[in-house]
């Protein structure tokens, strides 16, 4: 018969206020098995946990009931306390009377008896478990990182300095990222390029870091320590190895039609093409929509001038299989689309922009060599209105719900550049709130009003129209209580950014969640920022919401720091909670092996004696407890019943369901 | 199909056009719009003050009067569009407006002793039964004289599309149903940015010179865009595009062109 201790947690007020836990403690006390109850202000605190462990000694319990917090929150913690003990960690359970009762009722006398019944149900749960031993598995010391923009490299060079191996996958022909297509970058207005382009120069040169550019991820199976990914490398109709980036192939291409994506589409490129001049790899790459050679089979231009013979019309798809301890996403964000805001008239004005493109059109390697032209006619625009918030913070369903969180600043920046460039050109912004939290931000906002004149109009826009050769601005000063109309040269669009679309796929890919945006979903909002909740899986820069470069460039650093520890270890504490299959039941059908999502189940040929000197062969479920991740889906599906969850049996949850149903 | 239709007083007087083609053109779609008995003035604008229960109340009748019909209100005029969603929306969701348009109906004897009105009713304008209960492509099916290469600028105005969040009519800011029907009709739409800028409505009757502006900026930015004519569900729209602007363009109800389009002119 077992001994269990029942402790009840106030969690301050948090549990307290709402539940009555002194009655739950006593009427706990009285539950068959039930030998030790007690209540304490903060379990979690020191003295809670030494409460627990004089009571396991001193009472002899066999298990524990923690009625607290969501197990998500301490469940490790008190199966430590329990372990020091001299408890097995997995004769604790945890009945969440914070998340699941306090936090979500206001009746006192509802909210006690449904806490009382879910300690129960523990109870219950508890008196048919069984001490479970965690297994060892080994980590492979080299990680994978997803994406090659600032995140992604900032996050592979700290790797690699740890004396780690990190391959990149970039899915664009270079690494870079949205950072390399900046002009300048607040608050401190050096150029974006003379920043990045030496962190991306390191990132080709560390022995330990393996760039694998124009890449995507295509398959992922393991766990934590163990993964094996399967990585898809695009033809890209030159040879890597031969092609030395002169450039010649670029000359004399003759087909020019492509939209140049790395200026935003604003001007054209050839079919073969290095996206930008600090490009890394420093690579061509044939774009085969626009190549006439794979088009049309006349041409062979580039393959004719080519002196190191790189171009390769015949290459396919490659694949490549890696093994990795750890993955990083960092699959960065893009601009969201404005097609449903056509009332600001960006499909239809070519001088109506978004800030990206004016990035594009400031910076000295852009389509205008970094002279301020408008699109539509290469003149100099006067007039210059921005408009904050396109897209972002819009609750019409329209855009996003969220703040982009960027755009203030980086607004006040071209506002800034562009009146000390051009101090003969009239700069009007229309803003919701301008938001400058941030070392030395609000100080760069304030240089804009007040030293470079900037036009700051509390007020939205309704419309942008062109009326005789004019976008005509018409919008709302809040402040002055007046409708306006501005006539402008140029409009530029703080569009609200999206996570990378491709984000998704590979979400899926690793088994991890991503929240109602598309941005993935951290482990812990406050406490794990940079740890996704699957294990193994960790988040760098935009994947995961909204930053500046600072920001990014930190989350990527401790993300690095998280990698590292993992890597460092020679080997992880495998979950006990892994299914197990009793041969003397299982029939050999295969529909456990079927629905197992980690490939963790096999079929193997066992003798068995059947008595009188007989044996027969059988073929039987056998389960990898080393890739088993314990989600369960085998139990549910075993037509016979012979595969169980250790940790979570069925007949455990029987017991649970039944302590719910009874009163 | 039917409906209970609420003309509204102004298509009595001076938008006839507007209530006539409408009935004409239901009829030969197949659609039987039946005036409901009794109707009062929506009480155009008025009813929208936060604490006026007592000029809520004819439209709180319509609607119960639809109730025991068939439970959908067809509307036509915008503004009675417009007073009557909002006032069904706060029977709906406004605990003090709903208790108190009921205690008033039941001390008068319009609603009996147990009965309620909370907004049961769906609301429905002319242009949304011709999107969903006869269908664009039906609609397109029946027109005997399209009016081909005629490029026709749709103008909301104000009341077909705010507020959103009670009316969602259409995107107040990008608008389409108009130039759907517009396209349905065999016409092309004229799409400028001023469709949806308010017209000045009821300042006409205060200051002229203000309105002249307004509907001049409409009318203006509909031709610079190439529009040969403005269409409308609003007798205010219709009144103050044709009396308050230069008069360069040519304001016609929707209606009128549906009839037309269907051969019944």
């Amino acid at each position: 018969m077992q001994r269990i201790g029942v402790f009840v947690c106030w969690c301050g007020s948090n549990i307290a206020a709402t539940v009555d836990v002194k009655r739950v403690a006593e009427t706990l006390g009285q539950e068959p098995g039930v030998v030790y109850s007690a209540d304490y202000q903060y379990m979690c605190s020191e003295n809670g946990q030494q409460l627990i462990k004089t009571a396991i000694k001193e009472h002899g319990l066999t298990g524990i009931v923690v009625c607290s917090c969501s197990p998500r929150m301490h469940e490790a913690t008190f199966r430590k306390t329990a372990e020091s003990a001299g408890l097995n960690p997995y004769m604790v359970e945890i009945a969440n009377i914070r998340e699941q009762v306090s936090w979500i009722h206001k009746d006192i006398e509802e909210a006690t008896v449904k806490a009382i019944i879910l300690g129960r149900t523990a109870i219950a749960k508890l008196l048919l478990n069984t001490p479970l031993t965690a297994g060892e598995t080994g980590v492979t010391k080299r990680a994978l990182v997803i994406g090659g923009g600032i995140a992604g490299i900032q996050t592979a060079l700290d790797i690699a300095e740890a004396g780690y191996e990190v391959d990149i996958v970039e899915q664009r022909p270079t690494i870079g990222g949205r950072m390399a297509q900046l002009d300048k970058t607040f608050p401190t207005l050096d150029c974006a390029a003379c920043i990045l382009t030496p962190k991306m120069v390191d990132c080709a040169q560390n022995e330990k870091i393996d760039i694998l550019s124009y890449s995507e991820v295509e398959e992922v199976k393991g766990f934590v320590g163990n993964f094996t990914v399967k990585i898809r490398k695009k033809a890209r109709y030159i040879d890597e190895k031969k092609c030395t980036g002169c450039g010649i192939c670029m000359s004399v291409c003759p087909s020019k039609k492509g939209l140049n994506e790395f200026n935003m589409n604003l001007n054209n490129r050839p079919a073969a093409y290095i996206p930008f001049a600090q490009a890394i790899p420093n690579v061509a790459v044939i774009d085969p929509e626009q190549c006439i050679k794979l088009k049309t089979g006349k041409c062979g231009l580039c393959s004719m001038k080519c002196e190191a013979k790189a171009i390769d019309y015949t290459q396919q798809d490659s694949f490549v299989e890696r093994n990795y301890g750890a993955i990083v996403v960092a699959t960065g964000f893009k601009i969201a689309d404005l097609k449903y805001f056509n009332e600001y008239g960006y499909a239809d004005n070519k001088d109506v922009i978004t800030s990206l493109e004016l990035e594009r059109l400031m910076n000295a390697a852009g389509p205008t060599k970094g002279t301020l032209l408008r699109p539509s006619d290469n003149t100099h625009p006067h007039v210059i209105t921005f408009i904050q918030c396109v897209g972002s913070r819009d609750i019409s369903g329209c855009g996003k719900p969220y703040c982009s969180k960027i755009c203030c600043m980086y607004t006040a920046k071209h506002a800034m550049l562009i009146r000390e460039k051009y101090p003969d050109t009239e700069v009007h912004v229309f803003y919701i709130d301008v938001r400058t939290p941030g070392k030395n931000y609000d100080e760069f906002y304030r240089r804009a009003v007040e030293q470079y004149d900037v036009d700051y109009i509390k007020g939205m826009v309704g419309k942008v129209y062109n009326e005789n050769g004019k976008l005509m601005v018409q919008g709302s000063d809040l402040l002055s209580n007046e409708q306006i109309t501005i006539a402008s040269d140029l409009v530029v669009l703080a569009a609200a950014i999206e996570p990378e679309p491709s984000v998704r796929k590979i979400a899926t890919l690793l088994t991890t969640s991503i929240d109602t945006n598309n941005f993935l979903t951290e482990a812990h909002a406050k406490l794990r920022p940079v740890e996704s909740p699957t294990a193994g899986i960790f988040l760098s820069g935009m994947c995961q919401g909204p930053k500046d470069i600072p920001e990014t460039v930190s989350q990527a650093s401790a993300c690095a720091a998280k990698v590292i520890g993992l890597l460092a270890k020679d080997k992880l504490k495998c979950n006990p909670c892994v299914s197990i299959s009793d041969d003397s039941m299982c029939i050999g059908c295969g529909t456990c092996a079927n629905v197992c999502p980690y490939g963790a189940i096999t079929y193997v040929d066992k003798e068995f004696r059947l008595g009188g000197g007989k044996t027969e062969v059988r073929r039987v479920a056998s389960v990898n407890e080393a890739v088993c991740q314990g989600c369960g889906a085998c139990t549910v599906a075993c037509p016979s019943g012979a595969i169980d969850l250790k940790g979570f049996t069925t007949k455990q949850i029987m017991a649970e369901v039944e302590a719910v149903c009874k009163r | 199909m039917k409906f209970s239709y609420y003309p509204g007083c102004t298509l009595k007087t001076q938008g006839k056009d507007l209530d006539i083609y409408a009935r004409k053109s239901a009829e030969a779609l197949g659609i039987d719009m039946e005036e409901i008995e009794n109707w009062q003035c929506c009480g155009a604008v008025y009813p929208q003050a936060k604490d006026e229960i007592a000029r809520k109340l004819s439209a709180v009748r319509a609607l119960d009067s639809a109730k025991k019909q068939d439970g959908k209100l067809l509307t036509l005029c915008s503004a009675c569009y417009n007073v009557i969603k909002r006032v069904n929306n706060d029977m709906k969701n406004d605990e003090n407006i709903n208790l108190k348009a009921n205690n008033y109906l039941k001390a008068t004897g319009y609603l009996a002793e147990g009965d309620e009105y909370n907004g049961e009713t769906e609301v429905i304008h002319y242009l949304e039964m011709l999107r969903d209960t006869v269908g664009w492509a039906n609609l397109k099916a029946k027109v005997v004289n399209p009016l081909k290469g005629v490029k026709i600028g749709a103008y909301y105005g104000c009341l077909l599309l705010r507020p959103s969040s009670v009316l969602q009519f259409d995107n107040p800011e990008n608008p389409t149903i108009l130039e759907d029907f517009i396209k349905a009709i065999g016409a092309t739409p004229v799409v400028y940015a001023m469709r949806n800028e308010c017209c000045g409505a009821y300042v006409s009757l205060k200051d002229k010179e203000v309105v002249k502006k307004t509907a001049n900026r409409i009318v203006n930015n509909a031709k610079a865009n190439g529009a040969d004519m403005l269409i409308t569900a609003c007798p205010a729209c219709w009144y103050n595009l044709n009396h308050n602007s230069d008069g360069s363009l040519p304001v016609k109800y929707l209606t009128e062109l549906l009839a037309q389009a269907l051969g019944l002119i």
